[in-house]
């Protein structure tokens, strides 16, 4: 197209098929009228340095067009935001979360919220006070959880991408349930302004996609540091972009084998051990590592995570936003505003765990319970850096088993707390940790391969799971009601 | 029975920061409408983060400098929980085990009443935290407000060890503190507005005991007075209830200004569990001691020092200095003004006498005193070289307060330069005598007073520009030569 001959809707063609850039564009204009103006006189101002500002704005916006589902506990302005709780029924915050402002200023569109276990606190999305989401390959079975809602999504073509957090595997463990890509970012690596906190020392957003190729790119825009953070690293991202395709010839993958010795689905087994051998085909070392500590993540994690929650979650209390019970007579006093309010307004699993981390932190218990499990978070990091003196990453199964009947653990909350088994380390430890796709059972429900790798080294895990991907004959699975 | 009193205190200092301790809201509040001072972090909404103001933990470290306490390498905040509507996020975020500063002491005069001399009152710690918002109570009414503008202003904490032994000696440590915390301008520590604020731990035991006695703890006194008398009534209070046989209960007690008394708010056996844990929103802190060396270097001398050094060089009466040395500004003041060429004694009496007078009136700081250090020493030099008589330099003085202007300006635009010329006088007092000869005849006759009623008659005449001494001189002259001429009088 000549460029007297340029149009509006010519340029809006030309800038959205990518013939032309937006930069190109003004800086035709811009030129045309420094040429021009002399005699002319039409501009009293010129914006040249604004207007080419702007035009590379328009052109760095690596999600245009993109939808996004977002996770209910991740604030969107004047939308509601819910935790899936009923204590926030309808609250609409009047900001947007960092991620969310990151993703809008991308070009990327949001769709909707997604379902989630109340205040992220379960893995099964039953906990949801606006009821369960159900798994895209089974439905009767739970999508995982707590980012259930997000992982059920991408899985059933409701959106290309979408984000969740990750406090104790609730993006990994539905992303694996699911069959599809779920990345927790080292701690840090990802603002949590506008998240609203569950364990503020474990959580993180992440990306849940259909391919490891689309997590990068969903990574970074989100990561960066963040001045509204005191936690997030001040160290700009890495550029993630050149990672692929993925070479894994010489990369050491170390296997805590200990760990794997009881209570793994074999179905579960197999697929891990096909996964690896997938990866050594093509040039990784395997071989053994030794995490002695590994097995009190859980225990830690469930004393240190809801000591957390108990105190985050004190701010629902009826006075300022949210759910508030109604009191009958004036006798009532903000005492009873508060037990009332909260008794309505929290399910059973959230109260669970203020009373669990109420407990810990509580005057005579917080050396034995609460210290004492930070004491040994520390010793499942050494065993972590150790191993990471001799492999590249540390490979796990993601979950135990494969997906489970909606209902079936319900009333078991210990039997749910112990599929966190292979998850909960790289929250204790902040380490980042992908789950990818490695098949499915003989009953066709996903199984899900993780790797955790170095603090802020991403590039790894996802340079991993696109050598993985390629050419991985699952990697075109669909659920098959929703393909 | 002898007892003896123990006096612990804790300061609530809001510091003058420009914005609040965790988010970037503006910290002046006080006079800005209700719940316009405020954001999602000091709202506490939910997905809110801290984020911490540097000033602050500068100020407290300067603070904590100042009461010669240790600063550690290693500081960090911690979360308070318990649920009350003015604590936004259902916890404060204060410090518990690693606070910013530590083990130090302010040396007061002591009670010599109670043959206690000078020694020091330690200073446990100094810590750093946010206040809460305020509520305002309809009783009856069946409702409450909450004004969310306080919440997350940064108060800075002060916590004395019980060294104190009477209400003076609480009064010393509490004049002492304030003066440190405002010559170092990190608050302007008004009590009454709350920027200040005083709580107290009081027991008696004993004397020659060394085990502590139950204690009350005092809140609710809103002025330093209030303090003195708060705690004069409560060890009498202690006292009585000891001496009735009963025992003291560990309570708070307020203050209640009207009745002058100290009365029961709430038990305080069952002390709140806090569940004190780190706060995971915000990293631990390392001050390395180059830092607190440069904060070492930005202390000034503060008032106490600063007042026997204008005793010593400056031969100032204690009174005196003690008033000039009161608040940076003022010391400041006085000392700029002494490097534009004056005396001291000259510039002490102009700024606490006139001066201090003018500004009273309007309640200003001397900051905002529109005659300058500068224009006051011009002034003085005015005086000094005899333009000006005192009294008319007092009135140049007023003109300046309320315009802003120069002394030279004034004087030439009023013409109130001081006759110093010798002929214009004698006409003045030519015109006196004769107006007067009653007065004459007076002096005559030997009332050598009667001179100095011509001489204020001179002054009259000359608008009170003539130069007094002068006056008064030929004023007498001229009546020796009535004198003369009169014996010379058949």
């Amino acid at each position: 197209m000549a460029p007297g001959a340029w149009t509006v809707t010519g340029i809006r063609a030309a800038v959205a098929g990518g013939d032309l850039s937006a930069r190109e564009v003004c800086a035709h204009y811009l030129d045309r009228i420094a040429a021009t103006d002399g005699r002319l006189h039409a501009f009293t101002t010129v914006l040249r340095e604004a207007a080419l500002a702007r035009a590379d704005e328009v052109d760095a916006r690596p999600l245009l067009g993109v939808p996004i589902a977002v996770k209910d506990v991740i604030c969107t302005r004047g939308v509601p935001t819910t935790a899936g709780s009923r204590i926030l029924a309808g609250y609409r915050p009047p900001y947007d979360a960092t991620v969310v402002s990151r993703l809008l200023d991308a070009g990327a569109v949001i769709v909707g919220k997604t379902n989630c276990d109340e205040f992220a606190m379960g893995s099964s999305t039953e906990h949801s006070a606006y009821g369960p989401t159900r798994n895209p390959w089974a439905l009767d079975r739970i999508p995982g959880g707590s980012s259930g809602g997000a992982a059920a999504a991408v899985a059933a073509g409701q959106a290309p991408a979408s984000i969740g957090t990750d406090t104790g595997g609730s993006i990994r463990q539905p992303a694996a349930l699911c069959g599809v890509v779920g990345l927790k970012p080292t701690y840090g690596r990802v603002s949590r302004y506008g998240l609203l906190a569950f364990a503020s020392s474990l959580d993180q957003i992440g990306p849940l996609t259909w391919t490891v190729a689309d997590a990068a790119a969903v990574l970074q825009v989100l990561a960066g540091p963040d001045p509204r953070d005191a936690t997030a690293s001040t160290e700009p991202p890495p550029d993630l972009s050149r990672l692929f395709p993925g070479n894994v010839r010489g990369t050491r993958i170390g296997v805590p084998r200990v760990a794997l010795a009881d209570g793994v689905d074999p179905e579960v087994l197999d697929a891990f051990g096909a996964a690896l051998a997938m990866l050594s085909d093509r040039g990784a070392e395997v071989c053994d590592v030794d995490l002695p500590h590994m097995q009190y993540a859980v225990p830690v994690y469930y004393l240190v995570a809801p000591a957390e929650a108990s105190s985050n979650l004190a701010r629902y209390d009826g006075v300022r936003y949210g759910h508030r019970a109604k009191l009958d007579g004036a006798a009532a006093g903000v005492s009873e505003m508060y037990a009332r309010t909260r008794s309505e307004g929290f399910g059973a699993e959230v109260k669970r765990r203020i009373m669990l981390g109420t407990y810990a932190l509580s005057a005579g218990y917080y050396d034995a319970y609460y210290v004492h499990a930070q004491r040994v978070r520390s010793l499942i990091r050494n065993d972590f850096d150790r191993a990471f003196a001799a492999v590249d990453a540390v490979a796990m199964p993601t979950t135990p088993t494969p997906a489970f009947r909606i209902g079936e653990r319900i009333d078991d909350p210990l039997a749910m707390y112990l599929g966190d088994v292979f998850t909960v380390s790289a929250n204790l430890t902040g380490l980042p940790a992908i789950s990818l796709p490695a098949g499915l059972t003989q009953a066709r429900l996903p199984i899900g391969f993780q790797l955790v790798g170095r603090p802020f080294d991403e590039a790894t895990l996802l340079r991993i799971g696109d050598a993985l991907e390629r050419d991985a004959p699952w990697s075109d699975e669909r659920p098959p009601a929703f393909a | 029975m002898q007892y003896e009193t123990v006096i612990g205190l804790e300061v609530h200092v809001q510091l003058h920061t420009r914005s609040k301790m965790f988010c970037g809201c503006p910290a002046d509040y006080q006079a800005a409408e209700p719940n316009t001072r405020t954001c999602p972090v000091c709202l506490g909404l939910p997905g809110a983060l801290p984020v911490i103001n540097r000033r602050a933990v500068e100020y407290t470290v300067l603070t904590g400098l100042a009461l010669n306490c240790r600063i550690p390498e290693f500081t960090k905040f911690d979360r308070k929980n318990y649920p009350y509507p003015d604590l936004m996020k259902g916890y404060q975020i204060s410090q518990y085990d690693l606070p910013l500063a530590l083990d130090g002491f302010l040396e007061i005069d002591g009670d010599t009443q109670l043959g206690l001399g000078r020694r020091r009152i330690g200073v446990e710690r100094v810590h750093l935290e946010e206040d809460v918002a305020k509520l305002q109570h309809f009783p009856g009414e069946g409702y409450s407000l909450v004004d969310v503008n306080r919440s997350g202003v940064p108060l800075m904490e002060v916590v004395s060890k019980p060294d104190m032994r009477s209400a003076e000696e609480a009064r010393q440590y509490l004049t002492l503190l304030h003066s440190i915390v405002q010559y170092l301008g990190v608050s302007t520590g008004n009590m009454q507005d709350g920027n200040f604020r005083c709580d107290a731990n009081v027991s008696i035991r004993p004397v020659g005991s060394q085990i502590l006695g139950t204690r009350t703890e005092v809140k609710n006194m809103n002025s330093f007075r209030a303090v003195y008398q708060a705690l004069e009534y409560e060890v009498v209070r202690q006292r009585e209830v000891i001496e009735d046989g009963g025992a003291v209960v560990q309570e708070t007690r307020g203050w209640i200004e009207e009745r002058e008394v100290t009365v029961s708010q709430r038990s305080k056996e069952y002390a709140h569990d806090y569940r004190y844990f780190p706060e995971p929103d915000l990293p631990p802190l390392r001050i390395g001691p180059e830092r607190v060396a440069e904060l070492a270097a930005e202390l000034p001398e503060f008032a106490p020092q600063r007042s026997a050094r204008f005793q010593a060089d400056l031969a100032l009466s204690g009174y005196d200095a003690d008033l000039l040395a009161g608040s940076r500004s003022m010391a400041n003041y006085f000392e700029t003004t002494l490097t534009l060429a004056a005396t001291a004694k000259e510039v002490a009496n102009w700024m606490l006498g006139d001066l201090a007078r003018l500004l009273n009136q309007d309640h200003r700081e001397i900051d905002a005193s529109p005659v300058t250090p500068q224009r006051l020493a011009d002034l003085l030099a005015l005086v000094a070289d005899g333009t000006l008589s005192t009294s008319l330099a007092k009135t140049v003085l007023e003109e300046m307060y309320a315009t802003g202007g120069e002394p030279a300006d004034i004087v030439r635009e009023q013409g109130l330069g001081q006759i110093s010329d010798t002929g214009a006088i004698e006409a003045a007092v030519a015109e006196a005598i004769a107006a007067n000869p009653k007065a004459v005849a007076d002096y005559i006759s030997g009332k050598d007073t009667a001179a100095r009623f011509l001489m204020g008659q001179v002054m009259r005449l000359t608008k009170g520009q003539a130069q007094p001494e002068l006056a008064l001189r030929l004023v007498q002259e001229g009546l020796e030569l009535q004198k003369t001429r009169g014996s010379l009088e058949p």
